[in-house]
């Protein structure tokens, strides 16, 4: 059992992670366009067009 | 975890992108027709490519554009570049659609939903070992670890219910958030009690998932409502806010709001009147198909007064403004409408009507499950517990979390179909109408010059009046002679021909004085003492008599009320195979008409676009208009059409009946899955592994049910 000692701390951890990882997409607006995004890996841009200053 | 510092103001900083960057204004365009990946490229690439655009970027789920110009270039340039493009293009006025509100409330609300969903997730595995049987200082261990993941994610996650509830109960209110709140806080209550004495059932797992699927429904029904506002924003902006004003002989491109009364505006062919006003020089023929339903068109010469709406058809005029902004007719019109409109804010959708029954008799239940069990036995732990498990047992899943999802699939289908929803109960509506009331003129038919037929006339007749419209400009006469150069007519030899602004043309064929002109009912050819009529030919909107079929087919009553004169009334009927005929009917009458039809029991659906429908709109069950109609029309309506073809309407009318058929059925599911759950938790019998399969079993169903809407 004393094995949970460490797998408890490591699964949080791990989920924590993930939950950081879905805060930092949030706060780059990423589920702004998700049509949009999707059609864009399609595009073989080499730079892509700059995003407009609003 | 932490939950200090709130994450919701960390991943939505306030007002993110308000601060314009100096010097480059940023511009919004509707793009109706984009719909892929070469559409994106094709527009972003030809844009930017203009030297007066610093950057462009589509939003392809909203389907519009957002564009950086330097100072200097404006909406007139990139519209014209989006036609060179291929691409139909709209302003939209940007200012109108920033909506930081709506998009904070949801960012938020996923916030919550992440923090809910990953401490579920951890605390159902623990909950896991626990149910496989962990003992003693495990099991209190997992329960403690668990509470301390559960009540910091709770106290963030369930916020937006435990708010709602407290408003509710404050103004002495129950709300469906009163139950949910109550089970939440009883089970996190509960299960804490239960851990520190040691106990072998703990809700944290359910108090968890109750908040996580209930976040799913709040964050699903916020989407609708905020894409419903964002339709009837982006309608809003959808008129052309630019106008030319003349100072001096100077030509100024003005925003409309900045017009004054005694401003001279310049209205080239094919503008729509922003203001209401005075002709000061040009004469020609005005459209007012969008304000009065007539479709011949009336003449103005200087001194005629013009109304906003009217549009120019063949030559430019000035006029002079005599009144703008709200007191134009247009916008008195608008106003006049949100009043008609109270009623039917008054609707309360089935969602809000099953609440109503829902919250007093879970309350109900709960309460005597803890009176009967504590008159039984005596245990006040037991009781309780038994109460909060029928609190659990009876989450409002199928209202809080099928209904939206049933929303946002069918008003998803209905964008892509081009129909914009600008009411969050349009869709119910919809489903319920059984009658149909269609508008003529700009509705069932567009003015479409080239398309014009010749009237059933003798070749002779048709000579002549090929050679009496050759010769005028005026629309319909330019119709006619397109048509017969068209049908390979030869113009007969018509000597002496005059035209008399608002009159017609004359001349003499043979010594016989013609006349196309002017009659009582619409245009005629006068050939000495003969009378022709000359029916005005429309050209029925693409998909217009599928439409109608279809409606017939689904056992929906069809009828036409126009405006216009009764012969153009029954010809577009008698094409589209319409028996029932109203022409020459005053905006009042089709008010009338409406409620008439109401009183006899029918739901109506009206399809329109004057502004001499706008009243009738306003009072049907359920309103449709098209993207052409003016403004008062659009704001009348629930649902509007973008594209040109009218088939989406059929399409969306089956739609929300599906809805409308699944959200019944997930209320049917619920109803069950309640019955067959509620006996077990009254005896008792109730474990929290029992309540946690059954919640989330009952919600990925209705789910599940909700998606085959969009199918």
């Amino acid at each position: 059992m004393n094995v949970l000692v460490i797998l408890i701390p490591v699964s949080l951890i791990l989920g924590g992670l993930g939950l950081a990882g879905f805060f930092w997409t949030l706060r780059h607006d990423q589920y702004e366009d998700m049509e949009g995004d999707a059609a864009r890996i399609l595009l073989d841009d080499d730079d892509p067009p700059s995003e407009p200053e609003d | 975890m932490s939950v200090a510092a709130c994450p919701g103001c960390v991943a939505t900083p306030a007002a993110r992108g308000d601060a314009a960057a100096p010097g480059l204004d940023a511009l919004v365009v509707s793009l109706p027709d984009i719909h892929c990946a070469a559409c994106v490229a094709s527009v972003e690439r030809g844009l930017t490519a203009l030297p007066f655009v610093t950057a462009a970027r589509v939003n392809l789920g909203q389907r519009r554009v957002r564009v950086s110009v330097t100072p200097g270039a404006g909406m007139p340039d990139i519209l014209a570049a989006l036609g060179e493009l291929g691409h139909a293009a709209r302003p939209l006025d940007a200012d109108l659609l920033r909506a930081p509100a709506d998009a904070r409330l949801l960012r938020d609300l996923l916030m919550r939903l992440a923090v809910a969903g990953f401490a579920m997730m951890n605390v159902m595995i623990l909950s896991v070992a626990v149910w496989s049987g962990a003992t003693e200082a495990t099991r209190d261990l997992f329960h403690w670890i668990s509470a301390g993941i559960a009540l910091p994610a709770v106290a963030f996650s369930a916020l937006p219910f435990l708010r709602s509830a407290g408003l509710a109960l404050r103004v002495g209110r129950v709300n469906m958030d009163v139950p949910i709140s109550l089970a939440i806080v009883l089970a996190c209550g509960m299960s804490l009690f239960e851990t520190a004495s040691g106990g072998t059932e703990a809700y944290f797992d359910a108090a968890l998932s109750l908040t996580f699927f209930l976040l799913i429904g709040r964050y699903l029904e916020q989407r609708v409502r905020s894409s419903a506002r964002s339709a009837a924003q982006q309608l809003a902006a959808l008129e052309t806010p630019w106008a030319t004003r003349l100072i001096d002989g100077r030509r100024q491109e003005v925003r409309i709001d900045a017009l004054a009364i005694g401003d001279r505006v310049a209205l080239p062919v094919g503008m729509r009147a922003p203001v209401d006003g005075i002709v000061v020089s040009g004469t020609g023929q005005m459209d007012r198909s969008l304000v009065t339903g007539e479709s011949r068109p009336a003449t103005v010469a200087p001194g005629d007064t013009v109304t906003a709406g009217e549009v120019v058809m063949n030559a430019p005029l000035v006029i002079r403004a005599t009144s703008v902004g709200n007191d134009t007719t247009l916008r008195q019109m608008a106003a006049m409408v949100e009043v008609a409109e109270g009623n039917r804010h008054r609707y309360a959708s089935l969602a809000d009507r099953a609440a109503r029954l829902y919250a007093p008799v879970v309350h109900c239940l709960a309460a005597l499950a803890f009176a009967g069990w504590y008159l039984a036995s005596g245990d006040v732990r037991l009781s309780l517990n038994i109460a909060i498990a029928v609190l659990i047992i009876t989450c409002p899943c199928a209202l809080g979390l099928a209904v939206p999802a049933v929303g946002t699939a069918a008003s998803s289908a209905l964008f892509r179909l081009g129909l914009l929803v600008k009411s969050d109960t349009a869709l119910e509506r919809l489903a319920e109408a059984d009658h149909v009331v269609f508008d003529k003129t700009g509705t069932l038919t567009v003015a479409d010059p080239g398309q014009a037929v010749l009237p059933e006339l003798d070749p002779a007749e048709c000579q002549v009046l090929l050679a009496l419209a050759q010769v005028s400009t005026h629309p319909v006469s330019r119709r006619l002679a397109e048509a017969g150069r068209r049908a390979g007519v030869a113009a007969a030899e018509v000597t002496n021909i005059t035209e008399t602004a608002g009159e017609g043309v004359s001349g003499f064929w043979d010594e016989v004085p013609v006349t196309l002109g002017r009659g009582p009912e619409g245009t005629v050819l006068r050939i000495g003492d003969r009378v022709v009529p000359v029916p005005l030919a429309e050209t029925l909107r693409p998909g217009a008599r599928e439409l109608v079929r279809r409606l017939d087919d689904a056992g929906m009553g069809v009828e036409l009320v126009s405006g216009d004169i009764p012969v153009a009334a029954h010809r577009i009927a008698r094409e589209l195979g319409i028996e029932t005929v109203l022409a020459g009917v005053r905006p009042a009458d089709k008010v009338a008409r409406i409620a008439a039809l109401s009183d006899n029991g029918h739901r109506v659906l009206m399809v329109g676009d004057g502004l001499n429908d706008t009243a009738a709109l306003a009072a049907a069950h359920v309103s449709i208009s098209p993207a052409s109609a003016v403004e008062a029309s659009r704001a009348a309506s629930d649902i509007v059409l973008l594209g040109d073809g009218l088939d989406p309407v059929g399409r969306a009318v089956d739609i929300a009946r599906r809805a409308r058929r699944r959200i019944l059925e997930n209320f049917g599911i619920a109803a069950c899955y309640n019955l067959v759950a509620i006996p077990v938790a009254l005896s008792g019998h109730a474990s929290p592994l029992l309540a946690a399969l059954a919640m989330s079993s009952s919600s990925i169903v209705v789910i599940l049910n909700a998606m085959r809407v969009a199918r």
